[in-house]
């Protein structure tokens, strides 16, 4: 029996704002985290490489988080301490690592009596070591720490879930939550370096730019999981196949759709009905299950992606929707 | 903690006995751990109109205020008869007003009052019971002697702190109660829903849904809210989360919407139904006045009750008192005088500088003189306001207030106190939980214990002797 088999039938459903809130609080936790692991990729990459290609980075990294016509109004270069200012603290950027992680601590407390006290204490403890962290901008050789800080927090405050939530709807929704976003999160990182892999497989044999995809992966915290089952092993095709089809890897998009879809079949079980959410998610699992890496290269690969993550987004929509998070 | 002659008061003697022994920095460091774990779990407070501030925490004063058993049983009668005729009055206000007819009490006292709500004459709410949750502000004004300062009939907020500030001691100093027993206050959440429940309305199934109705996170006293409906395992809910459903006021679920027995209502009268009250309240739910008066729900407390919050009518709280028990009142009021009276208000122009006065229907430690500590300008000020609206204010003799020491950078110092028990109202009777929260002015010579303010609190033990 897995952690979503229970068999209850549901008691007392939960009110519908605060399962918005629970699953808004997950989203951000999970945004703010994958920000963390998209800046040290980043930024590894712009120490490495020479100062034209860390430009180049760091746009793409922009690209990924969608702030890049906000950061240009801003800035008219790519440096290092800009970016990272930007992307983590500034006031300016009402997406900044500090918001997202204040807007999740904002939710948890408008549905704190629907949390334990450990995972209050996770999120309320995170907002503020990150707040202290970042009262000042962050220094060059203090990047690093403070990015494992940001993944650190988000880590506790699931972990805390895991350890001690009650697995009922406030659990289902904060995976759900959780997933969605990641799923999201993995789409666009993988969306904004697609053009690295075509070339590749036109030309068979082509070699592949091992630094830039050695990046993608790591800003999966995919890097030696690949390497493990790949043997070391560096091509466009197994790299893709990694990413968005192999469910062992929880960071996959295949595994964020297998995860999403057991919570919504427990809510589905919990509410003795299934609605618009199931039916969105089964329309979106049709673009995956059964696919191979060669379908998806054939149909495109970034048509392939912006087509997810609209359809990922869709399921939000329909699971606010179905669940009544607003009147 | 002190008598006048030095020794410490018996009720202190066990505590101070374990204090001499206790190092001064270990107890500064605690109570930076103490601060800590109140910011940890989030036990803060919003102040209203400051920025930086939006959250604060209330200074928490580590040398708990001590009562005797024998004491306390004597402040629960006291209590419990106030209680009770506060409960009788609000009836009685709202039908045959027996007290007017009488000539106990002038008409015109509730009549120009925003708080006497006309929608509450000829209804009783389910079980009778107006106050479901009181709190009584009491003074020490001597050795042996208590008074009320002031009665909190509409919806008394800082229980959360009282059990917080006993978990808080329980957690630093685990040792100091098997030394000193000191009854418990933590069954208060239960005692509450079971409290809330016994006055649910008769379409109410045999396990009533109880709601706490919060204005939100912005609310100062948000994080109390919250804190009683997660203690309670009740719903927390605003007003976008209700509507009037089948004459039922229910709540929106995920699985639709579902019907609530008994709302703990954490809002003003005047934001409760905006077809009923305000028209521009948010906060509300339209409707719900209807469901009321038709026995659907039960709201706490009940609407209309501010009236007894009214400065004016605590100046007739004796005269209720004896009213409505037949009995002497057992706690005294502080001496009062009605500014609308001619005579009271010559007497209160002319000693401005050595009265504290308040507005009739102020609360929070807003909108008042005290005349001690205040500057001439500001006595002037006031008296210009207090000569155009006499009605508007009473006065009271800045008191011999009692008090208790805190710790401060340079050891003990005393700092004046009041106390606040709560005391819950159900047809199964009323119940007091021993001790209250007890605030603390923390400026020396300050009488202002407003948390507002600046006011801080201590822990209230009654001992279990």
């Amino acid at each position: 029996m897995t952690d979503l088999d229970i068999p209850f039938a549901i008691e007392k459903p939960m009110l519908g704002r605060t399962a918005g809130r629970i699953f808004w609080m997950y989203r951000y936790l999970e945004r703010a985290e994958n920000t963390a692991r998209l800046l040290a990729a980043g930024h590894r990459m712009a120490l490495t490489r020479g100062a034209e290609e860390a430009s180049v980075e760091w746009r793409s990294v922009l690209t990924t988080l969608g702030l890049l016509s906000m950061y240009e109004d801003h800035y008219d270069d790519f440096l290092s301490a800009h970016v990272c200012d930007f992307v983590l603290r500034s006031k300016s950027n009402p997406e900044s690592v500090l918001s997202m992680f204040e807007r999740a601590r904002t939710n948890a407390r408008a549905c704190r009596s629907s949390i334990t006290l450990e995972v209050w204490e996770a999120v309320n403890e995170g907002w503020m070591s990150l707040r202290d962290l970042l009262a000042r901008p962050v220094r060059d050789s203090n990047l690093n720490s403070v990015l494992a800080a940001i993944r650190r927090e988000s880590t506790l405050a699931r972990g805390a879930t895991h350890g001690t939530m009650l697995r009922n709807e406030v659990y289902s929704f904060s995976r759900a939550g959780t997933f969605l976003e990641r799923a999201d999160n993995t789409a666009r990182i993988l969306d904004v370096k697609y053009y690295l892999l075509l070339p590749s497989l036109a030309h068979v044999g082509t070699a592949l730019d091992t630094g830039q995809w050695d990046n993608v992966l790591r800003s999966l915290s995919a890097e030696l999981a690949y390497r493990w089952l790949n043997a070391g092993r560096m091509d466009a095709r197994s790299i893709a196949d990694f990413l968005i089809l192999d469910v062992r890897f929880p960071r996959s998009l295949a595994f964020c759709f297998s995860a999403m879809r057991d919570n919504l079949a427990a809510l589905a079980r919990l509410h003795g009905k299934e609605g618009v959410a199931h039916e969105a998610m089964r329309a979106a699992d049709m673009r995956l299950t059964g696919k191979t890496v060669e379908d998806i290269f054939d149909q495109g690969l970034h048509e392939f992606l912006l087509e997810f993550i609209a359809a990922n987004a869709s399921i939000a929509s329909a699971i606010s929707e179905e669940y009544r998070f607003v009147a | 903690m002190e008598n006048a002659d030095g020794t410490v008061r018996a009720p202190y003697r066990d505590y101070k006995a374990w204090l001499d022994k206790q190092d001064p920095a270990l107890m500064r460091r605690k109570g930076v751990e103490a601060e800590n774990l109140f910011r940890r779990t989030g036990i803060t407070f919003n102040v209203y109109g400051e920025d930086d501030a939006e959250e604060r925490l209330i200074p928490f004063d580590m040398v708990p205020r001590i009562i005797s058993g024998n004491e306390w049983r004597r402040l629960s009668r006291g209590i419990e008869q106030r209680v009770r005729a506060l409960n009788a009055f609000m009836h009685d206000l709202y039908h045959r007003q027996e007290i007017i007819r009488s000539g106990r009490l002038p008409e015109r006292l509730f009549r120009n009052n925003d708080a006497w709500l006309p929608q509450m004459v000829g209804f009783t709410p389910p079980g009778a019971v107006y106050t479901h949750i009181v709190g009584i502000d009491l003074v020490r004004t001597g050795p042996d002697e208590f008074m009320v300062l002031e009665d909190n009939a509409r919806t008394p907020s800082g229980v959360s702190y009282m059990l917080e500030n006993r978990e808080t001691m329980m957690a630093m100093f685990p040792e100091l109660f098997a030394q000193v027993k000191v009854q418990p206050v933590s069954n208060y959440p239960r005692k509450l829903a079971a409290s809330l429940a016994a006055c649910a309305p008769d379409s109410a199934g045999p396990k009533p849904t109880i709601a706490v109705l919060t204005p939100g996170i912005y609310n100062s006293a948000y994080y109390e809210h919250a804190f009683l409906a997660d203690q309670m395992g009740a719903e927390l809910v605003e007003g976008s989360d209700l509507r009037v459903v089948d004459a039922k006021v229910q709540m929106r679920t995920t699985d639709g919407f579902r019907p609530i027995d008994v709302l703990y209502r954490r809002v003003d009268d005047d934001f409760l139904d905006p077809l009923t009250f305000n028209p521009n309240s948010v906060l509300g739910i339209p409707g719900i006045m209807d469901v009321y008066r038709a026995g659907n729900i039960t709201i706490a407390n009940a609407p209309g009750t501010g009236v007894a919050d009214d400065k004016a009518i605590y100046s007739f709280m004796p005269e209720i008192v004896e009213f409505y028990t037949g009995e002497k009142p057992l706690l005294p009021n502080v001496d009062t005088w009605r500014c609308a009276d001619p005579d009271s208000l010559k007497y209160v122009l002319d000693n401005l500088d050595e009265l504290v006065v308040k507005e009739v229907h102020g609360s929070g430690g807003y909108g008042m003189l005290i005349g001690p500590t205040a500057s001439k300008k500001k006595i002037r000020d006031f008296r210009k306001k207090l000569e155009a609206k006499p009605e508007n204010y009473i006065a009271q003799p800045t008191l011999a207030l009692s008090t208790c020491p805190i710790l401060t950078r340079r050891g003990l110092a005393p700092r004046h106190v009041d106390l606040r028990p709560f005391v819950l109202c159900s047809p199964d009777g009323v119940d007091i939980t021993p001790g209250g929260l007890t605030r603390v002015a923390l400026k020396k010579g300050s009488l202002v214990v407003n948390s507002s303010q600046g006011g801080g609190t201590k822990d209230s033990w009654v001992l279990d002797d």
